[in-house]
């Protein structure tokens, strides 16, 4: 059903992304299919590295240490951003065709009023590319 | 462990890559426990995501608010007291001003020839992010932009006026304010001297301010690993007490010094719009048409940072420069074109010249000019150098140290140099040439339409010189505002939406309060004198400069 499924991740925000690993896992398992860890970093020193480089090294571990935990396969691709707020949709719509996804699988908020003036990145997503995409929302 | 074969990292190979060049290299990082971040309060009020600076943030916000509010209520008693301060820091320090301004350039010309110019923004490999056009549209819009169009007829025409005044002199003091010796009932030396002053208020020296802020963010930043904002430029002085309140303070004076020269800003740059229209239009001049055309601005600058650095602030910015651009080069080719060509080598060279006699520091007999005009002006670019700095230094990733400070600083200053030739010298011209006292006679705010409806086609060039005054501010708006939440998010520069969003309002709700409660002048007098501390913080920006760049590896 699904070849290759496209989780993107926030290496500063793991612990808010556990289900959707988890789910990412199990449906990869499932499937046999391989999972495409998707970040998009700014260009100036964050949280996470000092530079995009050392974010891509991570972003590399954090697959190698996923498809350890999973035993599916697993790749990583980074995008560098001069203004990630701004740019996360755009690059994670390219990044669906760019590595091949047929599934999307990405945490997403609860929704909200404010949803309608400021989507949720899921929502652009799933409004932009043709492919399948699943969003997994927090327990209540 | 089973070996996973398809691990790879899809940015490596270029034709998968997309965005910003990767880069690296070697950089030479600080090691420090400080995590960015790590002090910030996340929240979702409302639905409304946070990541803030606790510290800064709530202490900028409320101060803010606590000062706009003072300003409104208590106009009559505040105004002398800002009005006293600037001042008294223009007059009494202004030798320190000055001589600091020298201490930047000097140093900026001191790096472009010395090995440490090799050293590269963000490693040894790094590729720049952005195209030449691009980069230079942004940094000569957030520069100066708004002040070109505002000054760019009135500066030189007050200078050649006084200076062809020459010297007046009370109880042995002088009362005139003629720039250095001025140019007595000489028409063609005033006029040199005029052009040169103006030369010298908007050359070597606000560049090298902007530089020096500029340079000691990014090589902080992005060779050295430190967040993007202003405290870390004290790392080499501080250490690990930057994280701390020392660091807090810098960083909220940052947040000051560039909200109320915004705000100050927008409110002066509301005025000449609204004059310009009416003059133009007939449009009624007033309130209304100034706060429309403030919450014009702040709306379209708030659709320019949604959309982000790339889709919205690079864009309007090269829009901006196209503009300004048809501009200039109408007023070149219709205006006196031979004149100007000439009068660019002749007011370089007697920018040269003078150059000496402008920025010496101490012993000034044209107290009025060197103390009113450039102390005023260093102040007032330093006070902004927080802001124009760092979005310089946000976007320079991938330049050399001396691309960067050729870029910077000598560019910039030879396009100042041909605009303010073009439109400061087509004014003196019509003046001396035809006698047209228009422009002298003119309202500040009006001096540019003045000098433009000499020329043909004035109906278009002035709604295009009223376009420029408006997008300029958009473009300083837009800017300013993503610097002021980076800095109040901890040097995040992935902060939600809403951050900036709050920040663009504030400015044009600041903008908009003064204006109709008056109070501008006073919360100007109060952003220039921010400059005083700027002024330290730069001196130290040097000394980082030069410790940090000791220790990178050279390209």
């Amino acid at each position: 059903m699904y070849n290759k499924i496209m989780v993107p991740v926030d290496l500063a925000h793991l612990g808010a992304l556990e289900r959707s690993l988890t789910i990412a896992a199990d449906i990869a398992r499932h499937y046999d299919a391989e999972i495409c860890y998707v970040s998009v970093t700014a260009n100036t020193p964050g949280p996470v590295a000092h530079n995009p480089a050392e974010y891509e090294k991570k972003l590399a571990e954090f697959a190698e240490a996923q498809h350890a935990s999973h035993g599916q396969p697993t790749t990583s691709k980074m995008f560098v951003s001069h203004d990630p707020t701004a740019d996360l949709d755009d690059f994670l719509v390219k990044a669906v065709a760019l590595v091949g996804a047929d599934l999307v699988l990405m945490a997403t908020h609860l929704p909200h009023r404010v949803d309608a003036i400021m989507p949720s990145h899921g929502d652009k997503i799933a409004a932009h590319t043709s492919v399948s995409v699943f969003l997994v929302r927090p327990r209540d | 462990m089973e070996k996973n074969p398809q691990q790879e990292s899809a940015a490596d190979s270029p034709e998968t890559s997309e965005g910003v060049p990767s880069p690296d290299g070697a950089v030479n990082l600080i090691d420090t426990d400080y995590v960015i971040g790590q002090d910030n309060v996340t929240a979702a009020p409302l639905g409304i995501s946070l990541d803030i600076h606790g510290k800064v943030f709530a202490i900028s916000a409320i101060a803010t608010l606590f000062f706009v509010i003072l300003t409104l209520a208590l106009q009559t008693e505040i105004e002398p007291v800002f009005n006293a301060m600037r001042d008294w820091l223009t007059s009494n320090l202004a030798w320190f001003f000055i001589l600091a301004g020298n201490v930047f350039v000097l140093v900026c010309f001191g790096l472009i020839v010395s090995p440490l110019g090799k050293v590269r923004i963000g490693g040894t490999e790094a590729k720049p992010d952005f195209t030449y056009v691009g980069w230079f549209s942004m940094l000569f819009a957030a520069g100066m932009g708004i002040g070109l169009m505002f000054y760019g007829v009135s500066e030189p025409m007050s200078h050649f006026d006084t200076a062809l005044g020459g010297v007046s002199m009370e109880n042995g003091v002088r009362t005139d304010w003629a720039p250095l010796g001025g140019a007595a009932g000489d028409v063609a030396a005033a006029a040199r001297l005029g052009m040169a002053a103006t030369i010298f208020h908007w050359g070597l020296h606000p560049w090298a301010i902007y530089a020096v802020v500029a340079l000691a963010l990014a090589l902080f930043s992005f060779n050295k690993g430190l967040p993007l904002t202003i405290r870390s430029i004290f790392y080499p002085l501080l250490g690990e007490r930057v994280w701390g309140w020392p660091g807090h303070i810098i960083d909220m004076l940052a947040v000051f010094a560039t909200l109320f020269g915004l705000a100050t800003s927008l409110g002066i740059g509301a005025s000449q719009a609204s004059a310009g229209l009416t003059y133009l239009f007939g449009l009624p001049s007033g309130n209304v048409t100034m706060v429309l055309l403030i919450l014009g601005i702040t709306s379209i600058a708030t659709i320019s940072i949604l959309a982000g650095v790339d889709k919205g602030v690079k864009r309007l910015s090269e829009i901006n420069m196209v503009l300004a651009f048809l501009l200039l080069a109408f007023v070149l080719f219709v205006g006196p074109t031979l004149v100007i060509f000439t009068g660019f080598f002749e007011n370089l060279m007697a920018y040269v010249v003078n150059l000496p006699a402008f920025s010496n520091p101490f012993g000034r007999e044209d107290a009025n000019f060197s103390q009113g005009w450039t102390a005023f002006y260093w102040a007032w670019w330093i006070s902004w150098s927080p802001f124009v700095g760092m979005f310089i230094a946000r976007v320079s990733r991938g330049r050399t140290v001396r691309e960067f400070l050729v870029a910077v600083l000598l560019v910039p200053s030879l396009v100042s140099v041909l605009w303010m030739t073009a439109f400061g010298g087509t004014a003196i011209n019509q003046f001396i040439g035809s006698g047209f006292e228009g422009v002298r006679e003119a309202a500040l705010e009006l001096k540019l339409f003045v000098m433009l409806g000499e020329l043909p086609l004035t109906e278009i060039t002035s709604f295009v010189g009223i376009v420029l005054v408006i997008v300029f501010f958009i473009t300083s708006s837009d800017s300013g505002s993503l610097v002021i939440d980076t800095i109040t998010a901890g040097g995040k520069v992935d902060a939600p939406k809403a951050q900036r969003v709050f920040w663009a309002f504030i400015e044009g709700g600041i903008a908009i309060a003064l204006l109709l409660g008056g109070g501008l002048v006073a919360l100007q007098a109060m952003a220039v004198s921010t400059g005083l501390p700027f002024t330290i913080v730069l001196l130290v920006g040097c000394y980082a400069i030069f410790k940090g760049l000791m220790s990178e590896p050279r390209g």
